[in-house]
């Protein structure tokens, strides 16, 4: 314990701390203007704490947006079905399967991942217009998955790489075909894998502002990135309502983080670190 | 990842089968492997080529709403993109781009390989605050954004009080020419740390530490450590960062939008601002001009991913 102490000094705690503070600054002034009351955001100076919170704000929330955090949440839940169905088999077919022209695939994969979401969004509003798919849900959901699939692929190829090809082979000579193989075997063992894909996948389909309001932006269902911008062109004055609507919109962001944190950084890390 | 052609002596008592993949021709492993990717394939050519196609043939014709519906745009070639080309946002917003780009980044990353090498001596609580580090790339961009704005605002904003109580005169952070693309660029700059610093710290954590207790056995301190073991060391990290801060700054449009529309003016105009702003930003929609300029910043953002693809195979030969 001593020798901890002595090779770690309490003032780098300290300076850590401080450090943490002054970059979460932004995240507490969003918790504290969202308790202000609509007469005190107007003070000068600003109230540094919530002396005298309300719930003014997640009133609001509650009576104005519930709709649309239930839209976010089934957009997320449907990105991420899909992101796994189409990444993992296929994750299985390049790291296993000894795909043709992997290569080829892996380089379309990194390539797809540097187009812009603004010219993904004209090209999906084209099509959708002909269609017929815009203000829908599902039209949503596919659009916001284009975001995870190359990434979701990447990762599990990533992963099933490493798992031995010994245990694959004994299924088969179990007599398992290649389906049970990926079914029993491949994806049991790949769980982590699949948390990270769908983790990431449900955050970047719930954060999705540019596909829901171009393709999304008249929809009787809009996600919650949608509600918080409409509330900032409709009622510049209510800022505590604004911002509780986006405490409440920051909820699955905290819960991942603290329940997943490991799977977090796994997925930042994928494809920049090689080890 | 780099184990996948690795295990050459188990192919040599694999099945027979397998070894039929010498000859042309796909055999029947290869047709599951075929079948196991043709979701994907589907989906690329359904979900990714044909977007991008009809954004291509956007550009080339004069697509009004009307002739949106009907289709029957007329087709110019690429008067589209001399249009776009000679216009007076171009300049402005290739200049704007190149600035927010960059000073991004190279912020991003000076302040993240800082947090990382302070948190690489893992004091106590080091674990839990660089978790929280995590937040603020987490949170949905809207509601970053519309803080940010918030914060920023002229009369009520934290940022002007605070700067006030110092004698400072009230700055209009969003709504001045001058400042509007300092604002989001701050804004943004604070979005990037915690992915440069994940990444970066676990750059770190391939250094091994007999590097650094030979360095301090020489003679050398924290400073000259850093500069001559832990900078060199992670060159090819660092430079996978950055090239990837790159990329994503490059297509950045819900920050700027959300805080400043691009304006005022165009005084915060960026090329992906601009073609979001052609295409869905006014009541008249331009496709034809937005999509032009949406496959400008393409090209753009293809060199700088090719880079990032060269860097990286040089990485894997070494």
């Amino acid at each position: 314990m001593s020798r901890r102490s002595s090779r770690n000094p309490w003032w780098k705690t300290a300076l850590g701390v401080f450090f943490t503070a002054v970059m979460l600054f932004p995240v507490y002034w969003m918790f504290n203007v969202s308790l202000t009351r609509t007469a005190d955001l107007r003070a000068d100076p600003p109230h540094w704490f919530p002396w005298a919170p309300t719930t003014e704000g997640y009133e609001a929330v509650l009576a104005q947006q519930l709709p649309a955090l239930g839209t976010s949440l089934l957009v997320g839940l449907g990105c991420v079905v899909l992101t796994v169905a189409i990444a993992a088999p296929a994750g299985y077919a390049v790291a296993q399967l000894r795909l043709p022209g992997r290569g080829t695939l892996n380089f379309l994969l990194l390539v797809a991942q540097m187009i812009p979401a603004v010219v993904m969004a004209m090209g999906f509003y084209a099509v959708y217009v002909r269609l017929g798919l815009l203000n829908t849900v599902g039209g949503l959901i596919v659009a916001d998955s284009t975001i995870a699939v190359p990434f979701g692929v990447l990762l599990y190829t990533a992963f099933m790489a490493g798992i031995p090809r010994e245990l694959l082979q004994a299924a088969r000579v179990d007599g398992a075909n290649t389906w049970r193989t990926f079914v029993s075997v491949v994806l049991p063992l790949s769980r982590n894998a699949t948390l990270t894909v769908s983790l990431f996948a449900f955050l970047w389909a719930w954060s999705d502002f540019i596909f829901a309001s171009t393709l999304d932006r008249n929809g009787d269902l809009v996600p919650i990135t949608l509600g918080i911008y409409q509330y900032i062109g409709n009622n510049t004055t209510q800022w505590n309502a604004i911002m509780a609507t986006a405490v409440v919109a920051s909820v699955p962001a905290a819960v991942l983080l603290v329940v997943a944190q490991r799977f977090v950084t796994a997925g930042v890390t994928a494809g920049a670190v090689k080890d | 990842m780099t184990t996948t052609e690795a295990p050459a002596p188990a192919a040599a008592d694999a099945p027979p089968g397998r070894r039929t993949r010498r000859r042309r021709g796909p055999t029947a492993p290869q047709w599951a492997a075929v079948g196991f990717a043709a979701p994907l394939l589907v989906y690329l050519t359904l979900f990714y080529a044909y977007p991008l196609w009809r954004n291509v043939d956007l550009s080339v014709h004069d697509y009004t709403i009307r002739a949106f519906v009907q289709g029957d745009a007329e087709f110019v070639g690429f008067d589209k993109y001399v249009e776009v080309f000679t216009s007076s946002t171009f300049p402005t917003a290739l200049w704007n781009t190149a600035v927010f780009t960059f000073a991004s980044i190279l912020f991003q990353y000076a302040i993240g390989l800082a947090l990382a090498v302070f948190f690489r001596s893992g004091f106590r609580l080091s674990p839990l605050l660089r978790a929280m580090f995590l937040v603020p790339w987490l949170l949905p961009l809207i509601v970053s954004a519309s803080t940010w704005a918030w914060m920023l605002s002229s009369e009520n904003g934290i940022v002007n009080s605070v700067l006030g109580a110092f004698g400072v005169p009230q700055i209009n952070w969003l709504t001045s020419p001058g400042t509007a693309l300092l604002a989001v660029t701050i804004a943004n700059i604070w979005l990037g740390i915690p992915f440069n610093l994940v990444i970066l710290h676990s750059g770190l954590q391939s250094i091994p530490g007999e590097v650094y207790e030979a360095a301090s056995l020489d003679g050398a301190g924290p400073w000259r450590q850093f500069w001559s073991v832990t900078f060199p060391l992670l060159r090819p990290v660092s430079a996978i960062t950055l090239l990837l801060g790159l990329i994503y700054t490059l297509k950045v449009v819900d920050v700027i939008w959300v805080m400043t529309t691009g304006g005022p003016g165009d005084s915060s105009t960026t090329l992906a601002i601009w073609s979001y702003r052609e295409a869905f930003g006014t009541g008249q929609p331009d496709f034809s001009p937005a999509a032009a300029v949406g496959n400008v910043l393409i090209v753009i953002a293809l060199v700088f991913g090719f880079l990032h693809l060269q860097l990286q195979r040089r990485q894997e030969e070494s």
